[in-house]
């Protein structure tokens, strides 16, 4: 279960209040009408609002509705538009929070977005949750028609290539990314892959406009986004931060060796200075923060993370095929206590040949999160290598889903 | 325009044919996939890249105008 607390660091802007989701009438209610029409004004905006992508890349939106607005100019093919929900990843839960108390800010999303770049096709992606979308859907007079699609839970399902071939028929699975989706995506058609949220904004810049957008965050990173939040023995909360706000703020660190920052793609900063890092879409990913409290082993916990992410590759390039698998075991030996014979060179040696070299971002996100738990808990791997582990809470903190066998 | 090697790591099998063509810009690594080394292929390699190219087994090996975008 996911608790919420949408109004403790803003004013929420996404998340229904009350964690009650917003059927139309409230929805409307709340934000005020929408008015379609005027696809130039809604790019105008948007680059206006500087949104990024909150699906973890942080890409600029702008840019990446130009580019597809003009792959259909230059090929004569109407584009798709393709709503992100897939969230894979098992530490975020904001997606489908957002989706469930937001539906409608999504759904707004979705048909602006159609509208700005001309498509005329779009679907919204999930892993669950799909027919509560078909009802949300069903109490809307929409320009355009969407499509709800269930996507496979695999943790590369929503990498945009794979999404795209998933919806042309395909394995969800992702593909070499030249020609660019943006330019050849679903069908052979330009496609827009945009995560949810950041199509919930949308819905709300085209409201309110790009100044107001700004009034949160930063003038170089301005917005908010939404965080899934990890504290040893709380539930997991899903909030609304601005861009700007300390690691400190957000997240109880007292008591705290460690912060993930970024999720499973990301980084572990030492908590001292994680308490001052600025929320920044360079870093944030997904918005997945997790603290890990001094009587935990950060080793561990990246070692079942890694193991996850390796079994998680979709096994179609080869380093990332024969590197991941390799760093995992050597992880785990890492992660228990004795002799570590040349593990940590051998991970940093295949760290260096899996990164830059696959379809997709998989091997280099996978070994971000790897180099920086060799050196954010050096001091820890030195204790396991003389035999000895300083923690004595042996609880997980972060969730990896259960293997198949 | 400069040329610059990129492999669709989806397809290639770690045949190895590209490091022997093109040695002085690929590599192989401990699992026998291409390194390549990122520098523009200079006009008097070009005839041997475009063979390197043609002669992959699984047709990995492309040869663009910039680097593959990621």
């Amino acid at each position: 279960m996911t608790t919420l607390f949408t109004d403790v660091y803003m004013s929420p802007r996404l998340l229904a209040p009350g964690g009650t989701p917003a059927d139309l009438s409230t929805h409307e209610q709340r934000y005020g009408p929408l008015s379609y029409g005027d696809p130039a004004t809604v790019l105008r905006t948007l680059a206006a609002s500087g949104l990024t992508g909150r699906g973890g890349a942080g890409f600029p939106a702008h840019r990446k509705f130009a580019a597809v607005a003009d792959a259909a100019r230059r090929t004569g093919r109407p584009p798709v538009v393709v709503a992100n929900g897939a969230e894979s990843e098992p530490a975020s839960h904001k997606d489908r929070t957002l989706l469930r108390l937001s539906p409608h800010l999504v759904l707004d999303g979705i048909q602006l977005a159609a509208e700005a770049v001309g498509a005329e096709e779009a679907y919204l992606a999930v892993e669950d949750g799909a027919s509560y979308l078909e009802s949300a859907l069903a109490q809307r007079r929409d320009p355009l028609r969407v499509r709800v699609v269930r996507l496979p839970a695999r943790f590369l399902s929503g990498q945009a290539s794979a999404l795209v071939q998933y919806l042309s028929g395909g394995p969800a699975r992702p593909t070499h990314p030249v020609p660019p989706v943006r330019e050849r995506g679903v069908g052979r058609a330009p496609t827009l892959v945009q995560n949810v949220e950041t199509l919930a904004h949308l819905a709300l810049v085209a409201r309110y406009g790009a100044d107001w957008f700004r009034s949160a965050g930063t003038p170089a990173e301005p917005g908010s986004a939404l965080c899934t939040l990890h504290t040893a023995g709380r539930e997991v909360r899903v909030v609304e931060a601005p861009f700007g706000m300390p690691v400190g703020r957000l997240l109880p660190l007292d008591g705290a060796s460690a912060v993930l920052v970024g999720g499973y793609h990301g980084t572990w900063i030492p908590a001292a200075e994680a308490a001052r890092v600025p929320l920044s879409p360079a870093y944030l990913g997904a918005g997945v923060l997790a603290a890990l409290p001094a009587d935990r082993c950060g080793v561990t916990e990246t070692a079942r993370v890694v193991r996850y992410l390796a079994l998680q590759s979709a096994g179609r390039c080869g380093p990332c095929l024969n590197g991941l698998p390799r760093i995992a075991e050597a992880f785990r030996i890492l992660a228990g206590p004795g002799p570590q014979g040349r593990a940590r060179t051998d991970i940093s040696r295949w760290a260096g040949l899996v990164e830059g070299r696959g379809a997709c971002h998989h091997p280099d996100g996978t070994t971000r999160l790897v180099r920086s738990a060799l050196t954010t808990f050096a001091t820890e791997i030195d204790a396991h290598a003389n035999g000895h582990c300083t923690a004595t809470d042996r609880t997980p903190l972060l969730p990896v889903p259960a293997e198949k066998v | 325009m400069d040329q610059h090697i990129t492999i669709d790591w989806t397809s290639c099998q770690a045949h190895g044919l590209c490091a022997e063509l093109l040695p002085e810009h690929i590599t192989l690594d401990e699992w026998g996939y291409p390194l390549v080394d990122g520098r523009p292929i200079p006009p008097r390699t070009r005839k041997r890249a475009r063979r390197a190219a043609a002669d992959c087994p699984v047709l990995a090996l492309k040869l663009t105008e910039e680097r593959a975008p990621r």
